[in-house]
């Protein structure tokens, strides 16, 4: 009886406002749907983030304190990105440049050739080829007692480590590194050299260009936004590596990562408790300023090449 | 005249270049291809490598026998099982995770898709060492709750495989038309739970395989976060080998490598499965295609 009365009370709301009401009340109910994905996000990753960038501002007592960022400038922390940056530099640049020559000889070919295809699916695996299996291919083929090094010295008597042994230091890890940066190149270059059609070559032609004034005045310009933001994906790719370095580094942190691994690992020096992540939101402020100038590249990219 | 000369002279040229082409093209891969062909065969040379010079492949038969080898290396077999249910859980829960939640935000939630995208891709630009170092706390409380098992990592892991999963679930839904598909399927009277499980899902199968594809051969290789961590798989236990026998971490992370390849070679048959359906059903229906008939990007036919 009382829900009769008040469906004909005048006070009750008005069908429009009960609508919204219900509206608003199904988009909560939407809501729903989506919440062990937020919660599980927010757990596992806006947590470890506000952990790295907060720890990165406080001292041991938890206070807020710039000692951390300070800290950074010490010389041996200054060395370490100095030397990540410069061996990511070296990777990226010269496996960008191999790896544009292979996606290039690639495009020369049939697209549904059998070389393309192989070295396609070959390079999709090398690229997430990294880590700790990386490491030990290279000490089997380069290492002490390694294949090559081996055969050299048995066959041509040249001893690769007469200079020292430079498989676990920098060197080694620019050879290792450009091992993966150089199939990653041909992944990532691969689709921009598809976008070049055979009709602007054929254009440059029948206006009389060169070969040279076609890749002068036309593809390099086109291709220029395409490799520089790829390499710039590879510098970032080398510069967030850890396990191949932790695997085959066996003395010292060179490199930004290991230093970050010491500061887990080892005993905590007074007042450093957080020096690690003052590090790690360094990595992060390095890497997000090279992934946003690779996103500009890659609008200016599509442009031509989409 | 130049223009009645120019067609044999022309074509002249195109076979000179496409025969430069050819010798550019071998010299370019033959190259490289010794280059990332070396340490492969490098890794086989070895391991097989016997006493006095001579082949042996002991390292590998130790490497088949799994209760030989499960009591040789009690930790490397441990490292082995947790691997492999940790690519089990992680692949499960992911796709427990996503792909309810990225249909049902492109059915009733398209304002969110932003959002998910960008929290699904930011792992890319937080490097594992990064990661891993927000992570400890959180991991301080896993402990707590759930205990120390190394299967516990399948959270982080989880996290690590979001963008790659992400990208290839999305690829699938743009697809299809889901809001059709849904809106037939609820106007037929399914639930939501029918509709996602019984009406999208099967159309987008091939997707969710690439995905969970990725994320086996991603938890396979993983190996910061399990070191850092102090928990114990595959390549923790590889990389503790190589400190004691060589041979037996160089023929483990020759396997594994193989494992991955095998995997990944799997999933381009996927995607090329999936092209030639969505090629074959494309046929009948041209204006329904994917690709635009138009140049896609405006500049171009300006």
């Amino acid at each position: 009886m009382s829900t009769v009365q008040q469906r004909s009370d005048p006070a009750a709301p008005a069908p429009g406002v009960r609508a919204r009401g219900r509206r608003s009340l199904r988009r909560g109910l939407d809501l729903f749907g989506v919440v062990p994905f937020f919660a599980f996000v927010a757990v596992f990753l806006a947590i470890p983030t506000l952990v790295v960038a907060i720890g990165a501002f406080a001292g041991d007592d938890n206070r807020p304190t710039l000692d951390n960022l300070a800290a950074l400038t010490d010389g041996y922390i200054v060395d370490a990105f100095v030397r990540s940056i410069v061996l990511s530099a070296a990777t990226a640049l010269l496996g960008a440049v191999l790896g544009a020559l292979l996606a290039y000889a690639l495009v020369t070919a049939k697209p549904q050739g059998l070389l393309r295809r192989a070295v396609t699916a070959a390079a999709g695996v090398l690229a997430q080829f990294g880590g700790v299996t990386l490491a030990f291919a290279f000490i089997a083929t380069v290492g002490l007692s390694g294949f090559v090094t081996v055969f050299l010295r048995e066959h041509l008597g040249a001893d690769i480590y007469a200079g020292g042994v430079w498989l676990f230091e920098l060197p080694g890890l620019t050879l290792v590194y450009t091992y993966f940066q150089i199939p990653l190149m041909v992944i990532v270059f691969l689709p921009a050299l598809d976008g070049i059609r055979p009709q602007w070559r054929e254009a440059t032609e029948s206006l009389g260009g060169s070969t040279w004034q076609y890749w002068r005045r036309v593809a390099v310009p086109l291709l220029a936004p395409a490799f520089l933001g790829s390499t710039l994906l590879l510098f970032a790719n080398a510069f967030s590596a850890y396990a191949t370095a932790a695997a085959l580094v066996s003395q010292g942190n060179p490199i930004v990562p290991l230093q970050i691994r010491g500061t887990i690992t080892s005993e905590v020096v007074l007042g450093r408790a957080n020096l690690g992540k003052a590090m790690a939101l360094g990595m992060i402020v390095v890497v997000a300023i090279v992934m946003w100038l690779y996103a500009l590249l890659q609008r200016r990219t599509s442009r031509w090449l989409g | 005249m130049a223009g009645l000369t120019a067609p044999p002279r022309r074509a002249g040229l195109r076979r000179r270049r496409a025969r430069r082409q050819r010798v550019f093209r071998w010299v370019v891969v033959g190259l490289l291809g010794l280059f990332f062909a070396l340490p492969l065969l490098a890794m086989l040379e070895f391991t097989t490598r016997g006493a006095g010079g001579k082949l042996s492949f002991d390292t590998w038969r130790l490497l088949v026998d799994w209760p030989r080898l499960s009591e040789t290396y009690p930790d490397l077999s441990a490292g082995i099982t947790t691997s492999f249910g940790l690519a089990l859980l992680t692949t499960v829960l992911m796709l427990v995770l996503l792909v309810p939640t990225v249909i049902w935000v492109r059915l009733r939630l398209p304002r969110l898709r932003r959002t998910i995208e960008f929290l699904c891709l930011l792992p890319l630009t937080i490097p594992a060492i990064v990661l891993v170092v927000g992570l400890a706390p959180v991991y301080a409380w896993v402990t707590y709750f759930l205990g120390g098992s190394s299967l516990t990592l399948t959270f982080a892991y989880t996290v690590l495989v979001l963008p790659y999963a992400y990208r290839a679930i999305d690829a699938g839904l743009s697809a299809i038309d889901v809001r059709t598909l849904a809106e037939a399927a609820r106007s037929l009277g399914a639930g939501w739970a029918t509709v996602i499980w019984r009406v999208v899902l099967p159309n987008i199968q091939s997707a969710v395989l690439s995905a969970a594809f990725l994320s086996v051969a991603l938890v396979l290789g993983e190996f910061t976060l399990a070191s850092l961590l102090s928990r114990t798989n595959l390549q923790v236990a590889i990389e503790l080998l190589g400190k004691s026998s060589a041979t037996m971490s160089v023929a483990v992370s020759l396997a594994a490598l193989i494992l991955a390849f095998v995997l990944l070679f799997l999933l381009s048959f996927v995607g090329a499965v999936r092209g030639r359906r969505r090629n074959r059903s494309k046929e009948p229906t041209v204006s329904t295609s994917s690709e635009p008939a138009i140049p896609a990007t405006p500049e171009v036919t300006r």
